[in-house]
């Protein structure tokens, strides 16, 4: 008997998540290191283990090399199967021709042959951009029961920001009759949120028209979808009311930092019934010193903190030597803050070391913008950077 | 080099040292630091020595044990060539489980005979050190040694039921063997730290005479009486040694992770490796106040913590005071509770309004899964 898996899933974590600028220089979005231990591919691919899917195709073009060593064989969300379980899948040279992926539909037909191995009846299309808890076992058992050709998972978002998204346009039993990409005038605020089930024959059906089509921008939203609800496809719509958020650009990052913090957060990590797998550093339990405050925030092992942290996310291995202060930041593993310095309302990466007596960011009430600083740099003892500065080389004051 | 020796650790010796902790586990799996079990140190040392293939003899209660090392993945021992090997009392109709030391030998002539590393290292785990396993192999094979025991000077009288002294010549070949002397006052003795590297065929051999000359002491039979005869070398180690062989040694040196020489030299140079549990970073909600303590993933902490180390998946609830307490895995302190040097094993819970206290001589104990 043949063998196969009846979902699997591919997602999309080629994105170069230009919008957050210095956090993305040498690495892919889904990679940006997220609420301490995290890195924000550990959201979807807990999902997908969480609701059963252990078939993942990872799909990678700018800068993977980190976001390859960081997913490995899959260990860590128990994505190391002998049939299936979690592979990169990166642009290659074929005989015919080789090409960089085009489009989230072209990046997808050129792994069909990845999918059709597995001889799915479903495959599950995800991207790697979200901060979200949602189980797609669920989204699967509606998609069946709708008897549905691809039913898309959609949130209702606030009307004036509609505009910024696939909107969809749905009957009483959310059937979808309209699909609009981000319409200047969308007439509902459901938005897509970029999940798609599709019963697996006919998306390969209509990646083989996409591709063959020389005037598709070859892009799921803008051509796939369209093109099938156009031949009377059945689609639905799958209502997600949890919380969701696109971590795409620095303040929306920060804020969904944030929302990880407080005695009833918006978003649980510690979740004990839907656990976020990752891979977990290999350091000894924080130390908090003597003068150290910690107050409203989450801190990863390895951190040794001597000074204020306060509304503040710490990956692992950070310092916070005496007298300095840490205050609505977002601070990646191995970042030092030396005595005396400053840093509010900023996000630091990773082995980033604030000498002493610097001032990074501004309060957060008055304060322009979010202060940047990208990995592996010395911001010199004393100087200030100011609010909404992104910096990503030493910098030793104007 | 080291991967011309292969690892045994023993797993239940010196359980009888600290009953609290050992009644439902075995001594390799008590809990330590905050995240860690006894056994990750030295295991932790086998790897950082390059060395790959571990025997764990284990006699009673290691289901613990068991679901602690897994496939032994965590520590970079999930092999096809070696790895965690886990080797569990050997006995038939005629043989009760082991006794003594010279039995559990027996029991794993077998994986001995199948290994062809050189050299043995055999572990006890009931030391906490950051050694250098390759040196000491270096060590025995400059030596040309038959034997060479680990040992660190130590003030004092040893707290332990069962311990060694050797009396090292200038060389370091052993010149005397003592097991259990009396100690007066603060004597320094040279203490066996129970790591010792073996020849294997030599080890076979040994074990096989004692097998049929009905020996039962490793320590007695084998090394002090022949300590004239075998070439028996002292390693000395010199750097931080924690024996954990009674409660309050146990208390005494968890306390001294919170020094940050100590930490430095534990996990500083090289990684110590654990069972990973995916828990969430821990959260310090409004008003939590954390001083000098440790703390490990998955705490949430609303009340005041001072001079404690948290085990992962803590919780300390609004209004409690904590000191100078080892809190472990997944135990609830409700609020406005007040512990002074509590020890709690895992899943306890002491609810609201409880005031607990020790003192650290004789550190007040919570047993597993205790309700207060």
């Amino acid at each position: 008997m043949q063998r196969k898996k009846e979902c699997v899933a591919m997602l999309l974590a080629g994105g170069q998540g230009s919008r957050l600028y210095a956090l993305t220089n040498n690495i892919a979005k889904p990679a940006v290191a997220f609420g301490g231990k995290y890195r924000i591919i550990d959201f979807p691919l807990s999902n997908c283990i969480n609701s059963g899917i252990d078939t993942v195709g990872v799909l990678t073009q700018y800068e993977p090399l980190e976001l390859n060593e960081y997913i490995g064989n899959g260990q860590p969300w128990d994505l190391d199967r002998a049939f299936g379980g979690v592979h990169i899948l990166s642009p290659y040279q074929a005989k015919k021709k080789s090409s960089w992926f085009e489009g989230t539909a072209n990046a997808i037909y050129q792994n069909m042959h990845f999918m059709k191995k597995y001889n799915p009846e479903y495959v599950l299309i995800l991207s790697g951009d979200h901060i979200y808890k949602m189980d797609y076992a669920a989204m699967l058992k509606a998609h069946k029961a709708t008897g549905a050709d691809c039913t898309i998972a959609a949130i209702e978002v606030p009307m004036k920001e509609a505009s910024r998204f696939g909107i969809l346009n749905t009957n009483e039993d959310g059937s979808i009759y309209q699909f609009e990409e981000k319409p200047k005038q969308p007439k509902s605020n459901l938005a897509s949120m970029g999940i798609y089930i599709f019963t697996a024959s006919k998306l390969f059906k209509y990646l083989d028209e996409d591709e063959a089509n020389p005037n598709s921008s070859k892009d799921f939203g803008k051509d796939v979808l369209p093109a099938m609800l156009n031949a009377g496809e059945k689609m639905f719509s799958y209502r997600f009311s949890g919380y969701w958020k696109d971590v795409g650009t620095i303040s929306s990052l920060w804020e969904s930092n944030m929302d990880l913090l407080g005695e009833d957060p918006a978003f649980d990590v510690g979740d004990a019934d839907w656990k976020i797998h990752s891979r977990n550093p290999l350091a000894p339990p924080e130390y908090i010193g003597d003068e150290a405050v910690v107050d409203n925030s989450l801190v990863s092992l390895g951190c040794e903190i001597e000074g204020t942290v306060k509304n503040s996310v710490l990956s692992s291995n950070v310092v916070v030597e005496k007298g300095a202060e840490v205050i609505d930041s977002v601070i990646m593993a191995g970042a030092v803050i030396k005595a005396g310095a400053k840093v509010t309302y900023s996000i630091i990466d990773e082995n980033t070391v604030v000498e002493a007596g610097a001032v990074v960011g501004e309060d957060r009430n008055t304060a322009s913008g979010i202060a940047v600083l990208g990995r592996n740099i010395t911001i010199a003892a004393g100087v200030k950077v100011a609010a909404g500065q992104i910096l990503d080389k030493d910098y030793k004051g104007e | 080099m080291a991967n011309s020796a292969v690892g045994v650790i023993f797993s239940n010796v010196h359980d009888e040292n600290i009953p609290e902790l050992s009644r439902h586990r075995t001594m390799a799996s008590i809990p330590y630091g905050g995240r860690y079990r006894l056994i990750d140190f030295m295991l932790s040392n086998f790897v950082n020595s390059g060395i790959t293939t571990v025997g764990i003899v284990t006699k009673y209660n290691y289901q613990s044990l068991i679901d602690h090392l897994g496939s032994g993945k965590d520590w970079d021992l999930a092999r096809k060539d070696g790895g965690i090997i886990l080797l569990p009392p050997y006995s038939d109709e005629t043989d009760a489980p082991y006794t003594n030391r010279l039995e559990a030998l027996k029991g794993i002539t077998g994986f001995l005979n199948h290994r062809n590393e050189e050299y043995v290292v055999i572990s006890d785990c009931d030391g906490i050190a950051r050694v250098d396993v390759a040196d000491i192999v270096r060590f025995h094979e400059e030596k040309g040694a038959d034997i060479t025991m680990v040992y660190h000077a130590e003030e004092g009288p040893v707290a332990s039921n069962y311990y060694i002294t050797l009396t090292p010549g200038e060389d370091g070949r052993i010149k005397g063997v003592k097991i259990n002397p009396r100690i007066k006052g603060n004597a320094k003795n040279d203490v066996y730290i129970n790591i010792m590297v073996i020849n294997r065929e030599f080890l076979i051999d040994i074990i096989q005479d004692a097998v049929t000359r009905g020996l039962s002491s490793f320590g007695k039979d084998i090394l002090a009486k022949n300590v004239d005869t075998l070439k028996i070398y002292g390693y000395a180690f010199g750097g931080y040694y924690a024996g954990i062989n009674s409660l309050q040694k146990y208390y005494k040196h968890s306390m001294e992770l919170l020094n940050k020489d100590v930490r430095d030299e534990l996990f500083g140079a090289r990684d110590i490796y654990t069972k990973v549990r995916d828990s969430a970073p821990s959260k310090y909600i409004d008003g939590a106040v954390v001083k000098d303590s440790l703390i490990s993933d998955g705490c949430v902490i609303e009340g005041t913590v001072e001079n404690c180390i948290l085990f992962r998946g803590v919780k300390i609830g609004k209004g409690s005071r904590i000191k100078n307490s080892i809190i472990m895995q997944d135990s609830i302190i409700g609020s406005n509770v007040e512990l002074n040097c509590v020890i709690t094993d895992k899943n306890v819970v002491v609810r609201d309004r409880h005031h607990l206290s020790g003192c650290e001589e004789l550190p007040y104990f919570i047993a597993k899964g205790r309700m207060i």
